[in-house]
């Protein structure tokens, strides 16, 4: 789109444009002290990637010790924790907080056409919770470690395990609050500071994602944090709560934590569905199909995540018509996501398909996440799930839409707006390689664990000795591992060095659609030099006349050529 | 289903199975059809309106009710079916019938405690009836566990301070996996083993028996079972013969031997006739018996003495009733299936309900496994 979309175009005058946020300020106090959204953003970024390094090499180490029934290296002592730290690691300090802290932070100002956040303070501080609680969970694996999962169930955690597991859920706890005061933070400045003429309606979908991703954070974060509290207090002053030895129930505290855990699903998921959406609609430069429907889904994936904790407690003894309601209304949040994958789907219908680097990924996504989501069914219907739950099939379900869904959404929308977040162009070609080689590794590694679920393996199995059967399967997921792999690594090379070599990048590098394209890449740090005017409606492409264009230039072009014969 | 190394779908033994696999072959037909539709529609799109293709795009459409219906509805009206579905087969699960049998299960770190109703107890397996519906009733020891049967499609936590329950019927003899599968710590890979179904009168005849394939047998009985196998009956009979004299009522009497010597035939006598027969020859008889030294194990030495002192009496008659009971079980499950247990390393039938779960110190490469597993 040539033409401005704002009566007043925030692109700074030629003599500022080398003025932004990131060389406005080169002390290090002037980083760790900021209160601008977009530093804030830049700062999880490095410390999710950190975290998300050391989650894969947990997650490569159980990959390795999975190739041999008899286990390789490790004992079946150090194989728990490993799984454990991979699991903690990768669901509190990475998933949850990633997409949220790093985009959610610096584009939904950009976006709504904003200086920054409602309360820029809080949003600092709010990284040092997170910093705080990582660290702790950090002093703890290096203390010993936790050997009970991510799920912390009782009363093995809080009566049996001999291991950190009130250091690391304290640190969970604390980094908790930095998702609450992010979701907080982020509904009063969609509420409150959209630039004129930015309504509801013009706002990007992945603001809509972001908004009911804070809606889940506030509501279900303190939910979880008071538990795994109160599972500290049983295991430091015998509180009773959870262990029936004490008088307690130990059911409780799963339906305690899977009321903040289902939902956690979709915050992890819902940012995600957010980029997706902005991915699709402006590579096949076209408005996304069923705005609204798409917008809705969002909010009632959000209203309904919080009523459907139960699925993951089929067999866990709850009453059978307990059950039953869960199953059901299991089966209706399925529905906006089908909503979701459908209308993205009818977008790329009759657009201008650009396949650029962001769009290979978003495609992967569509693909991967179509899987992920219908083998949900099969969790969902409590007859199929009596035999597959806690088995191989649930955590290639689990991955499917974390790492297959939430993960290339990340790294699409990494591609996306590196440009803008940095100013810096990276080698297109082999991002495209990269995220060709992620999809091929990521079905490798993935697909077996549903057969192997189907036939019966369970999860959180050091050994398997007893069933050489697994073997073949586990074999080839390990391959997959080793190519998925190097796909995360990759881009840590690439994108490093488009850093420091690769060619600066103008303000508009995609041509897209959005006011965090209006402004220069990177934004100084008002993010706009005037407050933007939205006089459009949000993706306001017209595929058919630019195709008309397209197709002029070619007519133009060929008649060049025909000239010279 | 097998294909080359990798089976395709779990061995399939219980009254829930073919129910279970009908759903699920139709909800994986359901999902490969939506993956099919939705990455065709994708592809087809992004190749045909490639940015520059020759290709219509007017009147691209941004709203239309009619489509967002079709794919809310549609999708909602197959999920209730399957909805439905799903909770009729959960609701067998859950109503075991009346005349079932009662098994209960106690789950510990790391071992399945299993008792049944007339008092015979069992680690880390569970024999059942083919063809009768059979009830667990299960409480935890400790921390959570949950009792699973793949071959079965049922499972069920066992939790500590309230009893949780468990029915099915298996239909197929054999011998299938039993998994822990809820994590309860350090060694919860190894805390399994295996469910045995049998027919009926064989599961009826091992609950008689305590609980042992094969009857407890005296040691007279033992030693007749090996006098048969090493074919010491081939050369000494009732009566005395050419090439050996007989065994019958030599217990106590006073041997004369080839040297001129004599000996009462006492204990050590025996065991030094058997083991190394040329340091004594009864006089009269060649050096025709082969040396059992390292063929016999001490035990075989004393239940085979402990025979020979009976022979000729009535508590000489030999056991045949009981023995190799459990070889038909297993060619049903067929051995050349790898998802048969034949390969299972672990034995864990001990009649002992208080011996410690089995602990592996170590871990040794697949083979090694194996044997281990022999000499447990």
């Amino acid at each position: 789109m040539s033409s401005p979309t704002t009566a007043k175009a925030g692109l700074p005058p030629e003599q500022h444009e080398e003025v932004s946020y990131l060389n406005d300020g080169h002390t290090i106090a002037s980083w760790l002290l900021t209160g601008d959204h977009k530093r804030i953003a830049m700062l999880y970024l490095i410390s999710t990637t950190f975290f998300f390094f050391l989650g894969s090499v947990a997650a490569g180490l159980v990959r390795f010790e999975l190739t041999s029934p008899a286990g390789v290296v490790l004992e079946s002592e150090t194989y728990n924790k490993v799984f454990s730290s991979h699991g903690v690691i990768m669901v509190f300090l990475f998933l949850v907080v990633a997409i949220p802290a790093i985009f959610g932070n610096f584009f939904i100002p950009l976006m709504i056409g904003a200086r920054d956040l409602a309360f820029p303070r809080l949003n600092l501080a709010s990284w040092y919770m997170y910093m705080t609680g990582g660290i702790l969970i950090m002093i703890g694996f290096i203390a010993g470690g936790v050997d009970t999962g991510w799920t912390f169930y009782t009363p093995y955690s809080s009566m049996y395990s001999n291991t950190q597991v009130s250091l690391v859920l304290v640190g969970v706890f604390i980094g908790g609050f930095s998702s609450i005061t992010t979701g907080v933070n982020f509904i009063a400045t969609i509420h409150k500071m959209r630039a004129p003429g930015m309504t509801w309606f013009r706002l990007p979908l992945f603001v809509w994602a972001m908004y009911s991703t804070s809606l889940l954070l506030i509501l279900g974060t303190p939910v979880v944090a008071i538990t795994l509290l109160l599972v500290v207090f049983e295991r430091l002053f015998k509180l009773p709560i959870f262990s029936p030895e004490l008088g307690g129930d130990p059911v409780l505290f799963q339906h305690l934590f899977w009321f903040y855990s289902h939902p956690a699903v979709y915050i992890m998921i819902l940012p995600a569905f957010g980029i997706i959406s902005e991915l699709i609609a402006n590579f096949s430069r076209k408005r996304i199909f069923g705005y609204h429907f798409v917008a809705f889904s969002s909010i009632a994936i959000a209203g309904l995540g919080f009523l459907v904790w139960g699925h993951h407690m089929f067999i866990s003894s709850q009453a059978m018509y307990e059950s039953v309601v869960f199953s059901l209304i299991s089966f209706l949040v399925a529905v906006p996501s089908a909503i979701k994958i459908f209308n993205w789907t009818t977008t790329i219908y009759k657009g201008n398909v650009v396949m650029a680097a962001p769009m290979v990924y978003a495609v992967g996504f569509l693909l991967i996440f179509t899987v992920g989501g219908l083998t949900g069914l099969f969790l969902g219907s409590i007859g199929t799930d009596v035999h597959l739950t806690a088995t191989y099939f649930v955590v290639a379900h689990f991955h499917y839409v974390m790492v297959g869904g939430t993960m290339l959404a990340f790294l699409g929308g990494l591609h996306y707006w590196w440009p803008k977040m940095t100013g810096r162009m990276y080698s297109e070609g082999i991002a495209i390689a990269n995220g060709i080689l992620m999809f091929v590794g990521f079905n490798l590694t993935f697909f077996p664990q549903f057969i192997l679920g189907w036939l019966g393996m369970p999860r959180r199995y050091h050994y398997y000795y007893f069933a050489p059967e697994f073997q073949a399967y586990h074999i080839m997921s390990t391959l997959g591992a080793s190519v998925l792999g190097l796909g995360f690594a990759m881009p840590a090379f690439y994108l490093t060095y488009s850093l420091f070599k690769g060619p600066k990048a103008p303000a508009n590098p995609w041509n897209a659609h959005g006011l965090e394209w209006e402004t220069a890449s990177p934004p100084p740090t008002t993010n706009f030099l005037e407050i933007p005017i939205v006089l459009d409606e949000v993706y306001d492409f017209d595929p058919a006349s630019e195709h008309e264009q397209d197709m002029a230039d070619l007519e133009a072009s060929e008649n060049k050529s025909g000239d010279k014969h | 289903m097998q294909f080359f190394n990798f089976p395709l779908s779990p061995p399939s033994a219980s009254n829930f199975s073919a129910e279970y696999d009908v759903l699920f072959y139709v909800l994986l037909g359901l999902t490969l059809f939506f993956t099919v539709i939705v990455s065709l529609a994708v592809l087809i799109f992004i190749f045909r309106y490639k940015k520059g293709t020759k290709v219509s795009r007017s009147r691209p459409i941004y709203e239309n009710l009619f489509l967002e219906l079709t794919w809310t509805i549609v999708p909602l009206v197959l999920g209730l079916i399957m909805f439905y579905f799903g909770t009729s087969l959960y609701v067998k699960m859950r109503t075991p019938p009346k005349d079932a049998t009662e098994i209960y299960v106690i789950g510990k770190q790391w071992m399945w405690h299993v008792e049944h109703g007339n008092g015979v107890r069992e680690n880390n397996t569970l024999h059942v009836p083919v063809g009768k519906p059979v009830k667990l009733t299960m409480i935890s020891q400790d921390v959570l566990h949950a009792f699973y049967i793949p071959a079965f499609r049922v499972q069920e936590h066992v939790v500590p301070g309230r009893y949780t329950q468990l029915w099915f019927t298996a239909t197929k003899a054999g011998e299938y996996h039993l998994f822990c599968n809820m994590y309860c710590g350090t060694q919860h890979s190894e805390m399994g083993g295996k469910v045995v179904a049998m027919e009926p009168k064989e599961f009826q005849e091992w609950l008689a028996n305590g609980g042992q394939s094969v009857a407890p047998m005296t040691m007279a009985q033992a030693g007749a079972k090996t006098f048969n196998k090493v074919g010491c009956n081939s050369c000494h009979g009732s009566e005395d013969t050419l090439r050996a004299p007989s065994l019958y009522g030599i217990f106590g009497k006073r041997r004369v031997f080839s040297d001129g010597t004599s000996a009462v035939a006492d204990d050590e006598y025996m065991r030094s006739s058997i083991l190394r027969p040329y340091d004594h020859i009864t006089s009269g008889y060649g050096q025709t018996m082969p040396v059992y030294e390292g063929q016999l194990t001490e035990e075989d030495v004393l239940n085979l003495t402990a025979y020979i002192k009976v022979l000729g009496t009535p508590a000489a008659t030999v056991p045949t009733s009981n023995i190799n009971r459990n070889s038909g079980v297993s060619a049903v499950s067929g051995n050349n299936n790898p998802t048969s247990l034949s390969t299972n390393a672990l034995q864990y039938n001990t009649a002992d309900p208080d011996a410690s779960p089995t602990r592996r110190i170590g871990s040794p490469a697949v083979g090694a496994v194996a044997a281990e597993g022999k000499n447990r």
